[in-house]
């Protein structure tokens, strides 16, 4: 039951990356795939109605990993106390941005929202990958299953490092490169005329740097935390999670080329849920990995809630989570085809 | 000040307060979005559209404040109580992790189709995404007030071993009985605040005696909703609420009434200012009696007063706690009060053209919200000392490793941030009122 509660959270966690991740995708780029009004209003437009949903996977995640493993929660939300904060009032700016811009018709409001949106947006997937970085490389866990970073300290790795160090910012970089390349096939496919020229333009340009700091990540991640490697012949379900980024890599560069852009974006979601769930499926069981000694690390065995909550929570979270896919297919199918900018006052 | 556990309080504190000032509307706008979208199809007059068209803009300005607000508050469970959320994560993370799964989702799948799809939609689409959006803010106000019910009166859980406490009933948690009151009062509050807003700016239209029909179908629909359901808040909903506590937190009732000596006939203090370190009340003005009755159901039963407990368990701010009490009372029969006037006058086809009754329900919005708060005041300090009553201390709750100048720093932050949203919601709702209604769809 440990277990599986393991993967519905991390299932949970990767969804919501591929689905936040288009839209941060689009923040990241609209200052440059988008230059007048007219083009950011599209770019708004496609993901305006999905964006707050998107963010819902984050907090519906969130729960499940309350309700299962609250000792990692606990010890997580409180050690990266002040990363935490960056990544809310990220999330709040970014999000008034989006829903404030179009309500009031003046350059300099819409210049300044620009702004707030393309600032917020670089910033989350690099505070949230640099997360991703100490979760695989370890935090200074001791006894009391509780610890607290600074962060930044010299950014170097060692038993006591910040949360920034030059690993968990090259995770970072990795992050905001993938979903940057990930959101311009977004853009690719549901945009027409100069921003769709441009983020056709931009996206194999981005997917090369993509696999430059694929390699350089995964070179990183082997020396930073050797047990990975070392777990992965034993671990069945990262082959099969490494199975599906490799087509999902794969399915980006044939849709490129076809200029099928939808298959390539479901192609860079494939990539990224996959590379999530292989680097779940080699840490597993461990949930938050100490650097000052193995035994302090919070597992799924150790830091788990009782059976009997697990198996309640497992009851509505099968009826929930196909009610949540549901509400995804029928937004995307009523937003199917191509966005075109709103007219004033009627949207985003 | 250099104490975390003083940051951490005032962070949440404020925070919450902050952001529920939002939600309130939103929640109690929902209901009247409904309405008004159900009357327009039922009738197909078009009045009863546009006025749904004008509340809709309003709400979704409203919304999305209400949304960004309360990202924070999921997160500071783990980042400034982790010793709490460790503790109880197992339960009351099942209903913060059912409003993500079951009331977010639906929410915000069709916020956009009820903010912007009333052309695409056909009128009984747009109705079913009002309908939507009503149910998601609900039923999302029954997951985070079940969840605080189980800190006021925790129910179907036990302690383990190593002490954290787990689930055991889930029905007993999530129908847990102080639940289904506080909802009830707290829903119908919502409501109170939407209709007093509605109300005001039918009146400030009439009052400028600009857009007429719109301004006469808000003062209607805001006067009678706002009587309705002010009076509901009181009785039976905030009746019951008192009993709640008077069984189960008999220290919070105590202190609520600033009451120290036991005894029956216990009366209930309109004015005073309660002295603690003397235990009296000074400048009482009392109505003998009335608290026995509110808390028990008799005029002779015996209320006991905070002397007969342990001070150790008294709430830490007994000053506040009943002054948040007496605030909330007394708006609330000064609100019923002004809303039966105007319901009176409504009835009698004089409201519109009785100039310091308009003038009343203009300068009242800040009534309701004045009262929610006190009335979350209440509810929250009269928890302490506790943070699960009779189970976890509040100073026992906080995160171990956090101190204060991070707490002062995020909470500095935090104020920041508010002090813009507070601009940005002024300006754009301020906009939205000198726009007015738009009589016809174009």
């Amino acid at each position: 039951m440990e277990t599986l509660w393991f993967w519905l959270v991390s299932v949970m966690i990767a969804i919501y990356v591929v689905m936040d991740g288009f839209d941060f995708g689009a923040g990241i780029l609209h200052l440059v795939v988008a230059k007048t009004n007219e083009e950011r209003r599209q770019v708004l437009g496609a993901i305006g109605p999905l964006w707050d949903g998107n963010e819902v996977w984050l907090l519906a995640g969130g729960g499940s990993l309350f309700l299962a493993f609250p000792k990692v929660l606990a010890s997580g939300f409180s050690g990266f106390y002040l990363a935490m904060w960056l990544v809310v009032w990220s999330l709040m700016l970014r999000g008034i941005s989006i829903e404030f811009r179009s309500h009031v018709q003046d350059g300099l409001w819409r210049h300044f929202w620009d702004a707030t949106f393309a600032v917020s947006s670089v910033l989350l997937p690099v505070l949230l990958g640099a997360a991703l970085g100490n979760v695989l490389r370890g935090v200074p866990l001791d006894g009391t299953g509780y610890f607290s970073m600074p962060l930044w300290t010299d950014f170097q790795l060692g038993p006591q490092p910040g949360i920034l160090d030059w690993y968990t910012v090259l995770i970072g970089v990795f992050a905001l490169v993938t979903v940057s390349a990930h959101g311009a096939l977004f853009l690719a496919w549901k945009t027409e005329g100069p921003v769709h020229l441009r983020a056709k333009h931009l996206a194999p340009r981005l997917w090369l740097l993509v696999l430059v700091c694929w390699v350089a990540a995964s070179a990183a991640t082997a020396r930073v935390n050797p047990a990975i490697l070392h777990n992965l012949p034993e671990a069945p379900l990262a082959w099969v999670a490494i199975l599906l980024y490799l087509a999902g890599l794969g399915l980006v560069f044939v849709g490129l080329g076809r200029e099928r852009f939808l298959l390539a974006f479901l192609g860079s979601g494939a990539f990224i849920l996959g590379l999530l769930a292989a680097s779940a499926a080699c840490v597993f069981p461990v949930m938050l990995k100490s650097t000052l000694n193995p035994a302090y690390d919070l597992t799924a065995l150790n830091a788990s809630v009782g059976g009997h909550g697990l198996r309640t929570g497992l009851v509505w979270w099968l009826l929930g989570f196909p009610l949540a896919l549901g509400y995804v297919a029928f937004l995307f199918r009523f937003h199917r085809g191509k966005v075109v900018a709103a007219e004033e006052g009627e949207g985003y | 000040m250099g104490d975390p556990l003083f940051w951490h309080r005032l962070q949440f504190g404020f925070t919450a307060t902050y952001h529920y000032l939002f939600p309130q509307l939103t929640m109690g706008l929902a209901l009247v979005i409904v309405l008004l979208k159900a009357l327009g199809l039922r009738t197909g007059e078009t009045r009863y559209s546009d006025a749904a068209r004008f509340w809709i803009r309003i709400f979704g300005i409203n919304f999305a404040v209400g949304v960004v607000t309360g990202i924070p508050l999921e997160f500071q469970f783990g980042t400034n109580w982790a010793r709490f959320s460790q503790l109880s994560g197992g339960i009351i993370g099942q209903t913060l992790g059912m409003e993500g799964m079951f009331a977010f989702f639906l929410e915000s799948s069709f916020l956009g189709l009820l903010i912007w799809g009333e052309k695409k939609l056909s009128p009984k689409g747009h109705f079913g995404a009002a309908v939507a959006l009503w149910l998601g803010s609900w039923l999302s106000g029954y997951f985070i007030i079940a969840t605080n019910a189980f800190m006021q009166h925790p129910t179907g859980y036990a302690v383990a071993a190593d002490g954290t406490l787990q689930l055991t009933s889930f029905w007993a948690f999530l129908l847990n009985s102080w639940a289904l009151g506080q909802y009830a009062h707290n829903m119908i509050a919502a409501v109170v605040t939407g209709s007093f807003v509605v109300a005001a700016v039918g009146a400030y239209w009439t009052l400028k005696g600009i857009h007429p029909v719109q301004a006469n179908l808000n003062l209607r629909t805001g006067t009678i909703l706002g009587l309705i359901f002010s009076v509901l808040v009181a009785f039976p909903t905030g009746d019951l609420q008192g009993k709640l506590v008077a069984k189960h937190q008999p220290i919070t009732l105590a202190a609520m009434e600033g009451r120290f000596e036991s005894g029956p006939r216990a009366g209930l203090t309109l004015i005073g200012q309660p002295d603690v370190t003397s235990h009296k009340i000074e400048n009482p003005i009392k109505v003998p009696a009335v608290l026995s009755f509110i808390a028990f159901g008799t005029f002779s039963s015996n209320v006991r007063g905070l002397l007969e407990f342990p001070q150790d368990q008294w709430p830490q701010n007994i000053e506040l706690l009943y002054y948040s009490f007496h605030i909330m009372a007394g708006l609330g029969t000064l609100m019923i009060g002004l809303m039966a006037l105007a319901g009176f006058l409504l009835w009698r086809g004089r409201l519109a053209t009785s100039r310091p009754v308009l003038w009343a329900l203009l300068l009242a919005v800040p009534f309701p919200y004045i009262a929610t708060t006190a009335g979350w005041a209440v509810a929250e300090f009269g928890r302490q000392p506790w943070l699960i009553y009779g189970v976890l201390r509040t100073a026992q709750g906080s995160s171990p490793l956090v101190h204060a100048g991070h707490t002062a720093f995020t909470t500095l932050g935090f104020a920041g941030i508010f002090v813009v949203f507070s601009m940005l919601w002024l300006f754009l709702i301020g906009r939205e009122l000198a726009h007015g209604p738009e009589s016809q769809a174009h």
